[in-house]
């Protein structure tokens, strides 16, 4: 059913973009892409060199650190030395779209495919963001957040408002719930509890700091035992709820940038998903319109030249080389899944029994609902896309003076290369696993943080300099202590650091 | 079901206050980039603003990472001929992935050693001023490089009362009175000559002609007392225009002792004090132009480099100076056509017996052609007898000449002050 294609130049119009819109939310809909509205901004530049200084949100407090991001960006956009991306999206209901005014018609038609369509259907179905987020409510919440956090600046001083921003933004990473669900967020709720939890958070601190001895007897047992009971992750959580001498609002600030950094978490945990399952959709849609004449040659041509940079991947040995791009990764998987539905060879009936010549956009769902990087490699990475992107991979062992080809894409490598790569991927692999351990209740105050390490791994150097924004909201003696496998204390490291006990 | 909006008039300054933020927070840098940049450049050229540069290790924002070491593997695409097993040298660390790569790819961003950025011109004044401690009021004015006189240019129906022509309004009420009196008053005086004539004439007077006529003098009359004496419509006001002031031109002398006791910290001190002055001319004048005089025991007309740079040696004859920079004024800059400022830097050595010569020729000959002398003598000794001659020069011509002592960079002020000062009651 060949139609006249919707557009013949490069210049884009709002109207053309409706039109482009409709064609593809269309389309969209024919394979059950499922989406939050879409609200399309067309922004200058400048605009878009905004957006990236504050994390692509909308509206967020004023922070130095997005000031320092915003001068950089402005100086390597201005000598040329970086792109801006073509578009932002954010997880929120609707979801909203840049799209920078300089696109051409075809780059634009490519973002409201990507972004639109692609991130936004990602956002609304996978688990992660499902359970994690709450796209209803984010934009309130960050509202909220900067009315807050501006009242603050007025009341006690922006120098002391940043002094917490500084610290929690150092623990940011340390500052999400992996294994519980957090309560969603909501700007009204937040308001009225406000007051609530002051008071709570009040009463339950005096619990825990009483001096007043009980009896004697039990005395002897509670210090024994530690303080928290487990092992806290969340040390931000920990630190809003425990520190003994912060205000309120202090624990506020806290509250605030443990529900971003709570936000932000999914996304970190499926990039590869997420924009192999964008990139997937904007090259599958495209070509619908082109199969259905909407489209020119021309249009085509320019967008599978974007496309071909977007999804390209130097070699480890190239200048241009950083790290696996996953772009790359996702859409190739995307897109063999998608072939191993539809004309699965022996091999892959061996590997994929059970999703061989099934249906392709049932198994497609199905994978982008249900896993994260991690878990979807170790599911779905095939032989044929390890072959194709000849993946190796390499020990590096520091008991070594070399480093070891561990595996590569052959019939003995294919597991252990894709069991690495998946490792890779897992955020408890890539960030320190950093818990507080206990705290000294009936003594000093102390408080000890333990690095559970992975592999041996040690910590960075600037682990020091955390401490001291640690001891910031502490406001007692910070240990840290680096644990190996065994439970053996490597290195301790202490802020203020005692003179003769730097480590043992 | 999509909304489609134009963001594009929207402002595009969100980052204005993050961005500030982070200028104040790194206040200390900037001030040190800003201040090496002053000693760096040319003093005519304060309109561009600088880039600053920050050692990138002062403002990181530090996260928990993994360091170097440990056991770890790493998958890395584009395979050539590796095979299982194979051994490759370790690179050396912190060098990268160059080979195989140790895959500790810094989450931070591409391991930038130095973090740069602009700032902006107003901002680089704002900073050097800091620097000199000048108070906001005279940095605004010195920052408003483009300063307007109001002009009047002709008047205007409407306006604020206190613009209002008193000559012009009230000549506008007089010519309105006659233009709309006048046919009124032609009648007034047609009838009252045809009452005289009645009255005059010999024959009888016929009373109730003559009465009717006073009626209708009398109510013409009436009708003119009741026009309006000044009307709206008739206010004039004086109307303004800005006008770019002055336009006209000015030479700045810079004339600096390079004897061997001047150091290069009193030449950097003596530096901002030509900058400080160079902008107050440039906000007060179109074309500047700059004469570098250096002197030991004889002056010579240099460039800007060999000026602050190159280094002298030898005994002091202030007066050579002086001597070159009458006789430059007189080949080039005619007092017609130029305002002349200068700016005499000195740690206040001097010849013994040269110092009386330098004030007579001071007193004789320079002063009566320039506007304005300043003198500032970099130094924390005892005054000599140079300083001491020149309070008899400051004695005879208070209103321009100005002398001071500075000991450090914000005492470089109040030389302006007074040179403000004396400005403004001028121009008053």
């Amino acid at each position: 059913m060949s139609r006249e294609p919707l557009s013949t130049g490069s210049e884009w119009t709002f109207d053309l973009i409706d039109e482009y819109d409709r064609e593809l939310a269309r389309i969209a809909d024919g394979y059950r892409l499922d989406t939050y509205p879409n609200q399309i901004e067309v922004i200058s530049s400048e605009q878009m060199l905004d957006a990236y200084a504050s994390t692509g949100m909308p509206l967020m407090y004023n922070h130095w650190s997005f000031g320092k991001h915003f001068l950089s960006n402005q100086q390597n956009y201005q000598r040329g030395r970086m792109g801006l991306a073509y578009e932002i999206v954010i997880n929120s209901n609707p979801c909203i779209a840049y799209l920078m005014e300089e696109n051409t018609m075809t780059m634009q038609a490519l973002v409201l495919a990507h972004a639109c369509y692609g991130h936004n259907s990602f956002f609304k179905g996978n688990y992660l963001f499902r359970a994690w987020t709450d796209a209803d409510s984010i934009i309130d919440y960050l509202l909220f957040a900067k009315s807050y956090i501006s009242q603050c600046e007025e009341k006690y001083g922006i120098e002391a408002v940043e002094d917490i921003l500084d610290a929690c933004h150092s623990l940011m990473n340390q500052g999400v719930n992996r294994y519980n669900r957090p309560r969603p967020v909501s700007a009204e709720e937040e308001k009225e509890r406000q007051d609530e939890r002051a008071e709570y958070i009040q009463r339950t601190l005096n619990d825990i700091w009483s001096t007043i001895p009980k009896q004697e007897s039990t005395e002897e047992k509670v210090s024994e035992e530690r303080f928290p009971k487990d092992p806290e992750e969340n040390l931000l959580y920990f630190f809003e709820k425990n520190a003994p001498l912060l205000e309120t609002w202090q624990r506020e600030l806290i509250r605030i940038v443990r529900k971003v950094a709570q936000y932000f978490y999914p996304q970190r945990q499926t990039q590869v998903m997420n924009e192999g399952w964008a990139s997937f959709w904007h090259y599958t849609l495209l070509n619908t319109m082109y199969d259905e004449g909407l489209v020119t040659d021309g249009f085509m041509m320019e967008f599978l030249h974007s496309h071909a940079n977007v999804i390209y991947q130097p070699p480890f040995d190239s200048p241009y080389y950083s790290g696996i791009n996953p772009y790359t990764l996702g859409f190739n998987m995307f897109c063999d899944i998608k072939r191993i539905c539809e004309n699965p060879t022996e091999e892959d009936k061996r590997w994929f029994p059970d999703i061989a010549g099934s249906d392709w956009l049932d198994t497609l769902h199905f994978a982008m609902k249900n896993f994260k990087d991690e878990s979807f490699i170790l599911q779905y990475l095939s032989p044929k896309v390890m072959r194709e992107l000849r993946l190796f991979s390499i020990n590096d062992d520091e008991a070594r003076s070399y480093l070891e080809v561990e595996a590569i894409h052959d019939d003995s490598g294919y597991r252990e290369v894709r069991e690495s790569l998946a490792a890779q991927y897992n955020i408890g692999n890539r960030d320190p696993n950093i818990q507080i351990y206990n705290v000294n209740v009936r003594g000093d105050r102390t408080l000890t943080l333990r690095h559970y390490m992975h592999q041996g791994r040690p910590l960075d150097d600037s682990c020091e300099e955390i401490l001291r924004h640690v001891h910031r909201l502490w406001r007692f003696d910070v240990v840290m202590e680096s644990v190996d496998e065994e439970g053996n204390v490597k290195k301790t490291r202490r802020c203020p650091p005692a003179d003769g006990k730097e480590s043992r | 079901m999509s909304i489609i909006i134009d963001r594009r008039l929207n402002g595009k300054n969100k980052s204005t206050v993050n961005r500030q933020r982070f200028l104040q927070r790194y206040r200390k840098h900037i001030k040190k980039a800003v201040s090496e940049a002053v000693n760096g450049r040319s003093i005519t050229d304060v309109e561009s603003g600088s880039q600053v540069t920050i050692p990138s290790k002062d403002l990181n924002e530090p996260t928990f990472r993994h360091g170097q070491g440990g056991k770890f593997t790493h998958v890395h695409p584009g395979n050539k001929d590796f095979i299982k097993g194979d051994r490759i040298k370790r690179p050396p660390s912190g060098g990268g992935k160059g080979g195989s790569g140790s895959g500790q790819a810094s989450n931070s961003g591409d391991g930038m050693d130095e973090f740069t950025f602009q700032i902006n011109h107003d901002e680089f004044l704002e900073y050097m001023f800091d620097d000199l401690e000048l108070p906001n009021l005279v940095r605004k004015q010195m920052m408003d490089a483009q300063e307007f006189n109001m002009r009047q240019a002709g008047y205007t129906t409407d306006g604020s009362p206190d613009r209002l022509n008193i000559v012009r309004s009230l000549r506008s009420a007089h010519a309105r009175r006659i233009a709309l009196s006048g046919k009124d008053r032609r009648e007034i005086r047609q009838l009252k000559r045809e009452l005289r004539e009645m009255e005059v004439s010999p024959d009888e007077t016929d009373e109730s002609r003559a009465e009717e006529l006073r009626d209708k003098i009398r109510e013409l009359n009436g009708k003119l007392k009741r026009l309006p004496f000044i009307d709206e419509f008739d206010l004039k006001y004086n109307n303004y225009v800005k006008v770019p002031s002055p336009s006209n031109k000015a030479v700045m002398f810079c004339v600096m002792d390079v004897s061997g006791s001047m150091t290069q910290e009193i030449k950097d001190m003596a530096k901002r004090f030509f900058i400080l002055l160079y902008l107050f001319l440039q906000r007060n004048y179109k074309e500047i132009e700059v004469v570098f005089i250096r002197h030991h025991t004889a002056a010579k007309e240099v460039d800007e480099d060999d000026f602050f740079y190159s280094r002298e040696t030898g005994g002091t004859i202030v007066s050579s100076a002086l001597e070159l920079t009458h006789e430059t004024i007189s080949s080039r800059y005619s007092p017609k056509d130029w305002n002349i400022y200068v700016a005499q830097a000195s740690d206040g050595d001097n010849w013994e017996g040269d110092s009386s010569v330098c004030s007579k020729i001071l007193c004789n000959k320079l002063m009566p052609l320039v506007q304005y002398f300043s003198y500032v003598e970099i130094t924390d000794r005892q005054h000599q007898n140079l300083w001491r001659e020149y309070e008899s020069v400051q004695d005879q011509h208070p209103e321009s000449f100005a002398m001071q002592q500075i000991k450090s960079a914000n005492d470089i002020y109040p030389v302006f002050r007074e040179l403000f000062l004396k400005k403004t009651a001028k121009a008053n």
